[in-house]
């Protein structure tokens, strides 16, 4: 036990050593997240604000009229008021404005004669995701105006069957809400897997490895050695994302800290595992730097649930996405931050997170062998 | 003549460092070729299987076959049926579903005698973009419902006296695979060639082969072109690809000219060689090389509109993001894919590239000889 005490000592002053000399590792655990959470806190952002659009509208009537007023007023959008089409068409070419809402020349004589009025809405669809926003945006506008009406008595009685409609843990659909956490477990991959992906096979590169195997270190004591240091730049680079997600972003945490210390834990452990084992298995440091950032990484960016949603993915991607342990983690500190300990989520991606942990850290521990040849 | 000799030995150097090792052989073509399919299908706003489930207390004729529209949408797949209100929190809080339809109990009885009705709808906001999309769908098929209710005569009522008109245009049936998958191709190269030249240079300081590189009869342009040329050709091979499975395998219209793509994508390598040259040029050790290059990538990516439009950042961020790169071969990628622009309308988005690597190229190349060792 002693000896075994020495041993951790040594080898653990030696690795934060190594940390410690080298800036480049104390910058991607400490500063990146930081850089990251303000890219992300102010560049990601689903939620389209001053939307340049686009009105075509001879009608002075009154009708017309309260109807744009109604477009003026949104958050949403950013009017245009032009003469007729050609000019409208020309201004979504040019990229100008991203939508075209016509009114006809008698919308406002259509509607006080009690026939439909038709509410034209071209949209640029180059960008999805924005049509669709800007198109939902429109509905609410014109649906909300009509409602108006009727609770007015204006127009005839609203339709039969209305929606009420309600967003759980996240009321006002904030994305920031959503992407936030998302990117805490990025920033632990980073720091899991990009940081931990060099360290052995370095040794190996450089020849430092057989004055390691010359020594009475076994190889537990190794991999500890590795392990420890990273893991706790890791928590410190999480830590301090939470700290700086809840106070400068105002995104909710609603769970408990010992949940997320525990489960963030064991996903810490997982990633390191992987890259510990990347690290041993392929002895290349270039290799091991390509690897980690096509297993690594990018899964964690596409495959994980932070942007993309995975159910709208075709099954095979769904497959795959199981092996990735960022999903998991994921999936966790969405609930964590905005649902609260819900368990039934919890301890399932929790599980299966520590069976990762267990299987990557144990296939390392079996690459490092004490053997020169590979 | 002498120069050029020398460059092509140096270019041959390189290659064969790349080349000689199977592992990197690999890692320079396959892992970004099976990227390129997983994360195409993976990159998509496009909602399919959202999870439902079903808290329907009326049990009528009329809240099924709104419940059969649902289903018939596509959009939706059934998780289950509710029976009351503490199934649906816990339906919703365990992610079983992510939307519940709650039909009151007189739903039918109010319908048929004329009084409006209301359908509760919750959604789970863990993902906001998700609950947003779903919801404005299901409203959708609620005014289809509507319109079918007054047709069946069901209800007697005035028709809605707006209606709404949409359409849209570049991209009628609005996939986003299409935008995404465009553009896709430009950034799994770039990751390809700046961790090629990010680690090219420290690797060779950290080996200690860059002194002799020093002390050879090469002038520091020679050695820039010889590391650069390695990565412009893999990126360009990888871009290629993505390019072609992007019209061939994701039928991404291709409205462009070819030249004008390739003009693009050399651009754009020549601007990233010279941010991973640079990278490479200040780093002493392969995991400052390999580190540098992320603390370029992450934000270049986050903040190029790949996956978030620049239009939705805060003004003084998208000054700042005048400087990425990757910005625009994004735009520049998606004109020519979507909207078939030439060379000359592609320009406007190229100059600045030149502009960022007339910058980087030579400063790297300055720093060979002067970054202290």
């Amino acid at each position: 036990m002693i000896l075994f005490l020495m041993r951790m000592r040594g080898i653990l002053k030696k690795e934060a050593l190594q940390i410690l000399r080298d800036p480049s590792s104390i910058a991607l655990a400490l500063v990146m997240p930081l850089l990251l959470l303000f890219i992300f806190g102010y560049g990601v952002n689903l939620d389209a604000e001053h939307v340049p659009i686009a009105i075509v509208s001879d009608d002075r009537g009154e009708m017309a009229q309260d109807l744009i007023a109604r477009f003026e007023l949104s958050p949403h959008f950013e009017l245009y008021q032009v003469k007729n089409e050609l000019e409208a068409e020309s201004l979504i070419l040019s990229r100008d404005v991203d939508a075209i809402v016509r009114l006809q020349d008698d919308f406002s004589s259509q509607l006080l004669r009690g026939e439909q009025a038709p509410v034209q809405l071209i949209v640029n669809g180059i960008d999805a995701n924005r049509a669709r926003l800007i198109q939902g945006y429109v509905r609410n506008i014109v649906s909300n105006w009509s409602r108006m009406r009727q609770e007015r008595g204006e127009a005839g009685a609203g339709p039969p069957v209305s929606v009420s409609q309600r967003i759980w843990f996240n009321e006002g659909a904030e994305s920031r809400n959503f992407m936030i956490p998302g990117l805490i477990t990025l920033i632990m991959t980073l720091i899991g897997i990009l940081l931990t992906a060099l360290v052995i096979a370095r040794e190996w590169e450089r020849g430092t490895m057989e004055a390691m195997l010359v020594t009475p270190l076994r190889r537990v004591d190794i991999l500890l050695g590795k392990i420890i240091p990273y893991y706790i730049l890791g928590m410190l680079g999480m830590g301090m994302s939470v700290v700086v997600a809840v106070t400068v972003f105002q995104v909710p945490f609603r769970g408990s800290i010992t949940a997320l210390l525990l489960l963030s834990s064991l996903f810490m452990l997982a990633s390191l595992g992987f890259g510990l084992l990347l690290s041993a298995a392929i002895r290349i440091q270039f290799v091991a730097a390509q690897i980690s950032i096509v297993a690594g990484f990018l899964p964690a960016f596409f495959l994980s649930g932070l942007i993309f949603d995975l159910d709208s993915t075709p099954p095979v991607i769904q497959i795959v996405s199981h092996i990735v342990p960022a999903k998991y983690f994921v999936t966790i500190s969405h609930t964590l931050f905005m649902a609260g300990d819900i368990w039934s989520v919890l301890l399932p991606n929790g599980l299966v997170l520590a069976a990762m942990a267990v299987i990557f850290l144990g296939l390392a521990y079996r690459k490092i062998s004490k053997r020169l040849e590979g | 003549m002498q120069a050029l000799r020398r460059i092509l030995a140096l270019v041959i150097k390189e290659f064969v460092t790349i080349l000689k090792d199977p592992k990197s052989r690999f890692v320079i073509i396959g892992p970004p070729i099976i990227q390129f399919f997983v994360f195409g299908y993976a990159a998509t706003y496009d909602l399919e299987n959202v999870r439902y489930a079903v808290f329907d207390e009326s049990r009528s004729v009329l809240s099924r076959q709104l419940l059969s529209k649902v289903e018939g949408a596509g959009m939706f797949r059934l998780s289950g049926y509710l029976d009351d209100d503490k199934q649906l929190t816990e339906s919703i809080n365990s992610e079983e579903a992510r939307l519940v339809i709650h039909i009151g109990p007189e739903f039918e009885k109010k319908l048929r005698s004329s009084q409006p009705v209301e359908v509760q709808v919750i959604a789970d906001g863990r993902n906001p973009n998700v609950a947003l999309i779903a919801l404005g769908y299901f409203g959708t098929i609620v005014e289809q419902f509507n319109r079918e209710l007054m047709q069946q005569g069901v209800v007697q009522r005035d028709g809605p006296a707006l209606q709404l008109v949409e359409r849209s245009w570049f991209n009628g049936n609005l996939r986003s695979r299409w935008f995404i998958v465009s553009a896709l191709g430009g950034i799994i190269s770039m990751v390809v060639v700046i961790i090629l030249t990010s680690l090219s240079v420290s690797r060779e300081r950290e080996f200690g082969t860059f002194d002799q590189l020093l002390v050879a009869p090469f002038t520091p342009l020679e050695i820039l072109i010889g590391k650069s040329l390695p990565g412009i050709v893999f990126g360009m091979l990888d871009a290629l690809i993505f390019s072609a499975g992007a019209v061939y395998w994701f039928s991404v219209p291709f409205r462009g000219t070819v030249t004008a793509l390739v003009v693009a994508l050399l651009c754009f390598l020549i601007t990233i060689v010279g941010v991973g040259l640079l990278v490479s040029s200040l780093s002493m050790t392969m995991q400052q090389g390999l580190l540098g290059s992320f603390l370029f990538i992450m934000p270049a990516v986050t903040l190029s509109g790949l996956a978030t439009p620049i239009e939705n950042m805060p003004l003084w961020l998208q000054r700042a993001d005048l400087i990425n790169p990757v910005q625009y071969i994004i735009i520049a990628l998606r004109n020519i894919f979507l909207e078939g622009a030439d060379l000359s309308m592609t320009w406007p988005y190229l100059w600045p590239l030149l502009l960022i690597a007339s910058v980087t190229l030579p400063l790297s190349a300055w720093l060979f000889r002067h970054r202290a060792v």
